[in-house]
C-alpha cells in the first residue's frame, strides 16, 4: 500500500507544472492530537503534500523512469493555518531539470489566499550513486503502484476541465 | 553589457546564502564550499540550478564540479591520491581553479578544498566572456 497524501490533480502540464488538491478532514486522527481543541494540519504535511505533487511531476516527466528522491527543503513559510474542512491546492513548477536532479517551486493556497510557499529539490539517485548500490526495481513508481495512475487518469487523458464542468452544473 | 568580477561575486555570494543558508560575510573568496560552507552533494546541484538562473548560462555538472568522476576512476586514483594522470585531468577539467597547492599532496579527500567561492567566480566569468 502507498501512502498517498494528496486527493487529486486539476492541471497537469508534463514536465512543467502541475496543480494537485487535498481535502483536510477531522477524520485523519493527528488532527485530534494537533492541537487538542485547536485542530491544524501539522507544517511537515503540507511538505508532504507538496512533495507528492512536485515529485509526480518530475517523476512524469522523465516518464517514471528514474527514482526520484526528496533530496533537500530549499525553502517552506508558512502564512496561515489550514483546518479541518479546508481544500488547499497545491502548485508545483519545475524550474530546473537536468539528468540528475531536479528543483520546484511549489504554493500552496485555500480559495485566494496563500499559505506557504515551498520549494524543494529532488534527486534522480540512480545518476547521483556516490558508489552506493541501490535495489534495481523502481521502488519509488514500481508499476504495481496504479494508485497514481487513478490520480493522473483525468489530468493526462485532458479530460480534467469536463469532469469540472459537470461537478459545475 | 559585461558583468564586472565584483558584481559576479556579489551575485554568487547571493546564490550560496540562499543555497546553503549562511551568512554573507561567511562567503569569502577563499571559502570553501564544503568544509567552510557545509556544502553536501545535492547543494552542489542546488547551486548550479541557481547559477544557471541567476547568469542565464547553461551549466554541465561536472563541468564546474568535476571531482566526482575523477574519484571513481582507479586511473586517476591510487592509495587515496591522484595519480600524475588524474593530476593532468583534473587541470584540463577545472582551469577555473588554482591547484597548486593541492599538487603537493594531492590526497582525494582534500579534493573538497579545491571547489571555493573564488573557483565558482571564475568559472562564471570564462562562461560569461565566453558566451
Amino acid at each position: 500500500m502507498r501512502w498517498i497524501w494528496i486527493d487529486k490533480f486539476v492541471e497537469f502540464q508534463s514536465g512543467r507544472h502541475a496543480v494537485a488538491i487535498k481535502n483536510v478532514t477531522l477524520a485523519e486522527e493527528h488532527l485530534h492530537d494537533h492541537f487538542p481543541g485547536f485542530p491544524v494540519m501539522p507544517e511537515s504535511l503540507m511538505i508532504e503534500a507538496m512533495a507528492q505533487t512536485s515529485g509526480i511531476l518530475v517523476g512524469e516527466a522523465k516518464k517514471f523512469q528514474e527514482k526520484v528522491i526528496l533530496a533537500k527543503i530549499k525553502k517552506a513559510v508558512f502564512f496561515d493555518y489550514v483546518k479541518p474542512g479546508d481544500t488547499i491546492k497545491l502548485d508545483a513548477k519545475i524550474e530546473s531539470i537536468a539528468q540528475e536532479a531536479a528543483s520546484i517551486s511549489g504554493k500552496i493556497t485555500r480559495a485566494d489566499k496563500l499559505i506557504a510557499e515551498i520549494d524543494l529539490m529532488f534527486s534522480h539517485i540512480d545518476q547521483n550513486l556516490g558508489g552506493k548500490e541501490f535495489p534495481q526495481e523502481n521502488f519509488v513508481f514500481d508499476t504495481g503502484t496504479s494508485v497514481f495512475e487513478s490520480l493522473l487518469r483525468d489530468v493526462l487523458s485532458g479530460s480534467a476541465g469536463a469532469a469540472d464542468s459537470e461537478q459545475d452544473r | 553589457m559585461a558583468m564586472s568580477r565584483d558584481e559576479i561575486m556579489q551575485q554568487v555570494q547571493e546564490v550560496l546564502v540562499d543555497a546553503l543558508g549562511v551568512d554573507d560575510d561567511e562567503v569569502t573568496a577563499q571559502a570553501t564550499l564544503m568544509g567552510d560552507l557545509g556544502a553536501e552533494s545535492i547543494d552542489f546541484l542546488d547551486i548550479v540550478f541557481r547559477l544557471e538562473k541567476a547568469f542565464g548560462i547553461k551549466i554541465p555538472r561536472e563541468e564546474l564540479f568535476p571531482a566526482e568522476n575523477l574519484m571513481n576512476d582507479s586511473e586517476f586514483v591510487h592509495n587515496g591520491k591522484l595519480t600524475e594522470k588524474g593530476l593532468a585531468e583534473l587541470r584540463e577539467k577545472m582551469p577555473h581553479t588554482d591547484i597548486t597547492a593541492f599538487e603537493s599532496d594531492p590526497d582525494i579527500n582534500k579534493l573538497g578544498d579545491l571547489f571555493t567561492v573564488n573557483a565558482i567566480v571564475n568559472y562564471v566569468e570564462g562562461k560569461l566572456e565566453a558566451a
